[in-house]
């Protein structure tokens, strides 16, 4: 069996599972996000009083932090007291950040846990070896009723990363070429396990943004096998005991992929599909409205380094806008403790309260029609970040820094050194 | 449950994602009349106006694709929507639209028999799909027994609310 299905068969509380199985299992985290006020209606619909424990129930503040008009305020608002009616401790309001991160930051996320969210890119914990993954608000009021949820133990295919990752290229241009090679319908329904002697190569941050993109191929979750790099993150921030399931040898893949990313160039995929994806140097030029730096994807301590280097005493273009968006309070205070905050706001950065802020095109950083942005964010959908005639390019933190710079796209590899 | 369903077919592309059905600056409303007014308005502002009770969205690969906002389901379910035939569903949005009883079809080719504004009929039990204009035919993947238990019983709503009582 792989990894993945043990932690399945595990929380089924079955000594196996095969590809397709439909199983019930035990949820040991689930979290809401301030969009979905649906996920506490449904609980109330199915005749829910109380939350079967408020200790497996966490609530994020994110995607509206801090409201910006009176409906989401109402929402919050209908949250916080949900919370704490049912003893659920574990509200993060809108000082915290993205839920990813702070799953992350406060250590609530380790191998052999079942994590899942009502926000898609939940796959994202498959960077720290758990089981990830995105629900809607109903499904999650059922977790709320009865601590379980069913699955269909889904078909694994690997991703094997092989070479060395040139200058100038992150794991954000690693999974834009896999996602521009297989398709943005790849992984539907299945894992999508990374393997390979670049994960040695790429720090937590990194992985996270790897695995949070297997969303954008569709898959249900994502996993890169525990190892130095993972537990020495987790070694300060995880004091509970876990399991750590491994994969048999031999084990069959539904599909195995290798890439080798030597050669590889800095990525960017382009209006309006994310695996609309070419080399940076087919889009040299264009010019930028507005430059994005932030998400679950792109907003982490690591991607704001990079910017700050690039843009050290340096201004941006005088006609580009540089939104800049730490992923959570934790990176925003890390941040400043380095001094890239300062860095950053001296070379004209606009900075916005941790959380999804733009990334979902509901506030704080929109574009209007006719506008181009750069984005380190993970979608470039039709009106995703504002109007539908907003063009969104998707590329690296160094790319959206660079752009910052000259106000046009350019090869961000020149900047580094 | 129905096991017929027949309406007017409107067709869309690929990858059509729930920003489009549903766009991000309008999750933030609760109420179901006012989420049914923007039904699909990343995609095709005028469908509101168009559609009628029993109509059949049909669309190529990955419909539904992105975020897991339930409103894309709710918005479809409250403007009528007979059922969904695609080549393939994003992932939640499959998910959420069965747990809230709408019929999510995997029809591979189905775009092949269908063009926007034909009248088509699409039997739940046998799994074909007809063409009433052109009388084609095309046969969909079945449903699980697990989701045809969830259809049958108006949605997952009311399937783990009896399921609860009876278990008190």
């Amino acid at each position: 069996m792989h990894a993945i299905e043990k932690l399945l068969a595990k929380k089924a509380g079955k000594e196996a599972v095969s590809t397709g199985e439909i199983v019930n299992c035990t949820i040991d985290l689930a979290g809401i996000n301030d969009l979905y006020l649906q996920t506490v209606r449904s609980f109330f619909e199915m005749g829910g009083i109380k939350v079967y424990d408020p200790n497996k129930i966490i609530m994020f503040m994110d995607h509206y932090a801090p409201a910006s008009t009176i409906v989401q305020a109402d929402n919050q608002k209908q949250f916080r007291e949900f919370c704490w009616d049912q003893g659920i401790d574990l509200l993060m309001d809108i000082d915290q950040g993205v839920c990813h991160q702070v799953l992350a930051d406060k250590g609530l996320v380790h191998p052999g846990k079942i994590v899942v969210v009502t926000d898609s890119h939940t796959p994202t914990h498959g960077a720290f070896g758990a089981f990830g993954t995105g629900v809607g608000a109903t499904d999650l009021a059922i977790i709320m009723l009865t601590g379980k949820l069913w699955f269909r133990v889904p078909e694994i295919i690997r991703i094997n990363l092989e070479g060395t990752v040139p200058k100038g290229v992150y794991a954000k241009d690693i999974i834009l070429h896999v996602i521009g090679a297989l398709g943005a319908d790849y992984g539907v329904y299945k894992a999508v396990e990374f393997t390979g002697p670049v994960l040695l190569q790429l720090s937590i941050s990194e992985r996270m943004a790897l695995c949070n993109m297997t969303t954008e191929m569709g898959a249900k979750t994502s996993y890169i096998q525990p190892d130095v790099i993972t537990m020495e993150y987790l070694q300060e921030k995880v004091t509970c005991d876990y399991e750590i399931y491994t994969t048999d040898p031999g084990y069959q893949y539904a599909a195995d992929h290798t890439f080798d990313v030597s050669s590889l160039k800095p990525q960017l995929a382009a209006p309006f599909s994310v695996d609309n994806v070419a080399d940076i140097t087919e889009f040299i030029g264009i010019k930028v409205d507005q430059a994005y730096l932030g998400s679950c994807t792109g907003g982490r301590v690591p991607d704001l380094a990079v910017a700050a280097k690039i843009l050290a005493g340096k201004k941006i273009n005088s006609r580009t806008r540089f939104v800049v968006v730490p992923a959570s309070k934790t990176v925003f205070l890390e941040a400043m403790k380095l001094g890239y905050v300062q860095t950053l706001v001296e070379s004209g950065a606009t900075f916005v309260t941790p959380g999804c802020a733009c990334c979902l095109g509901t506030h704080e950083g929109m574009i209007a029609s006719g506008e181009t942005c750069i984005s380190s964010t993970n979608r470039n959908f039709p009106g995703r970040m504002g109007h539908s005639k907003g063009k969104i390019f998707l590329g690296s933190p160094a790319a959206v820094a660079a752009a910052a710079l000259e106000g046009r796209i350019v090869d961000p590899s020149q900047y580094i050194e | 449950m129905k096991t017929v369903i027949k309406g007017q077919a409107f067709v869309f592309g690929k990858n059509v994602d729930t920003d489009q059905i549903y766009p991000g600056r309008f999750v933030e409303l609760t109420d179901v009349e006012d989420v049914a007014k923007h039904a699909m308005e990343g995609a095709d502002p005028s469908l509101v106006k168009e559609f009628k009770e029993g109509d059949i969205i049909v669309a190529g690969t990955n419909f539904g694709c992105g975020s897991s906002r339930e409103h894309a389901v709710i918005t479809l379910k409250a403007i009528g929507v007979g059922a969904i035939l695609a080549d393939s569903f994003g992932r939640i949005f499959f998910r959420n639209a069965i747990n809230l009883g709408i019929p999510v079809i995997v029809c591979a080719g189905i775009k092949d028999i269908v063009k926007n504004g034909d009248i088509i009929s699409f039997d739940i039990v046998s799994g074909v799909v007809r063409n009433d204009k052109t009388g084609e035919t095309i046969k969909a993947e079945p449903l699980s027994d697990y989701v045809m238990n969830i259809l049958s019983s108006g949605g997952i709503k009311p399937m783990i609310k009896k399921q609860l009582e009876q278990q008190k």
